[in-house]
């Protein structure tokens, strides 16, 4: 049912688009571009992060992301996830795939958490962008307040979910 | 962009003359993935394009800028969480109305729940963490979020304590 309704929206909506571009309807045309214009930049993306995702899974070794960013692991286990936040292009829709390769391979739910809220507080490119048009000052204040909250409400979330014996499923 | 095309492109070849067996099955467990989640991200860019749509640009400079600043601040953080935007448009955005005199506070709630809350990305996040994971961490960034708005507005000296 749910599949079924899934696929008829994406028709309906793909007519829409279709329909509008033949007799100029323009909210249908605005629509069309919003979203042209939108898959083309995750485009440019996506697939490269799948083929470095595809690489990692291959080639690092489970027990080595056990050792840093496992149960056992220590703070610097969320220095690692921040760094590794701060360069990962994209957004959001690029750290899904890759946090839960993570966890696949062994990394904790509060390092998972604190890399998915970190790359969105401070990817490198976004941060510089923003010092230059907001100020130094606004960037440096907006990440020394979330960084700290995004680590401690990460170690409570994961807490709370390892004793409800939680598990990513998905993919 | 240029840098993580070559480094990808570096990091593949590398891994062909290292093992080749191993980089196929690479490639092979990108394609599988990225099929399995092309279904969400659809769905997701349907979305983007229609709430791009119902919010433009102009619209959310025009009414950032009236009203109490902390109506202004809910506001924002509500425009910012349902509304997606690459950072390039985004700061450049932010420093327009900064330019108009809009608090740095309400600026703050707009971007960081622009970037932190994602209720345009649950499609995707949903297939990767269920349902229950991807509303409690919303709600949690979206407090973070305003949090930090509101820090931002002692800071600036916005808001007097």
């Amino acid at each position: 049912m749910n599949k079924i309704l899934k696929i008829s929206l994406i028709v309906i909506y793909l007519l829409f688009i279709g329909i509008s571009l033949i007799f100029h309807f323009e909210s249908g045309e605005a629509i069309g571009n919003n979203f042209f214009s939108f898959a083309f930049s995750m485009l440019k993306i996506v697939p490269v992060a799948f083929v470095l995702i595809g690489l990692f899974e291959v080639w690092i070794r489970k027990e080595t992301i056990e050792k840093h960013l496992g149960e056992d692991s220590s703070w610097i286990g969320f220095f690692w996830a921040i760094v590794l936040s701060s360069t990962t292009a994209g957004g959001l829709y690029v750290a899904f795939p890759i946090a839960a390769v993570l966890y696949k391979k062994g990394a904790k739910l509060s390092i998972i958490f604190t890399y998915l809220g970190a790359v969105s507080v401070c990817r490198i490119p976004m941060t510089i962008f923003e010092a230059s048009f907001l100020g130094i000052k606004f960037t440096l204040v907006r990440l020394l307040i979330s960084l700290p909250l995004i680590i401690i409400s990460s170690i409570i979330m994961g807490r709370f979910l390892t004793n409800t014996r939680f598990e990513i499923s998905g993919n | 962009m240029l840098i993580l095309y070559l480094a990808t492109a570096i990091l593949f070849i590398i891994s062909l003359f290292a093992n080749k067996q191993k980089t196929i099955k690479a490639l092979k467990i990108a394609f599988k993935r990225f099929r399995k989640i092309l279904p969400a991200f659809l769905t997701m860019l349907i979305f983007v394009s229609v709430v791009i749509y119902l919010f433009p640009h102009e619209l959310i400079i025009k009414y950032l800028g009236i009203g109490n600043k902390y109506v202004s601040t809910l506001f924002a953080s509500l425009l910012g969480s349902i509304t997606i935007m690459p950072g390039f448009i985004a700061f450049p955005l932010a420093g327009i109305l900064r330019q108009q005199g809009i608090p740095y506070m309400v600026i703050s709630a707009f971007t960081t729940t622009l970037m932190l809350v994602g209720i345009i990305t649950f499609p995707i996040e949903r297939e990767y963490f269920g349902v229950k994971i991807t509303i409690i961490r919303n709600v949690i960034c979206f407090i973070i979020a305003i949090i930090v708005a509101f820090i931002m507005g002692v800071v600036f000296g916005e808001i007097g304590i």
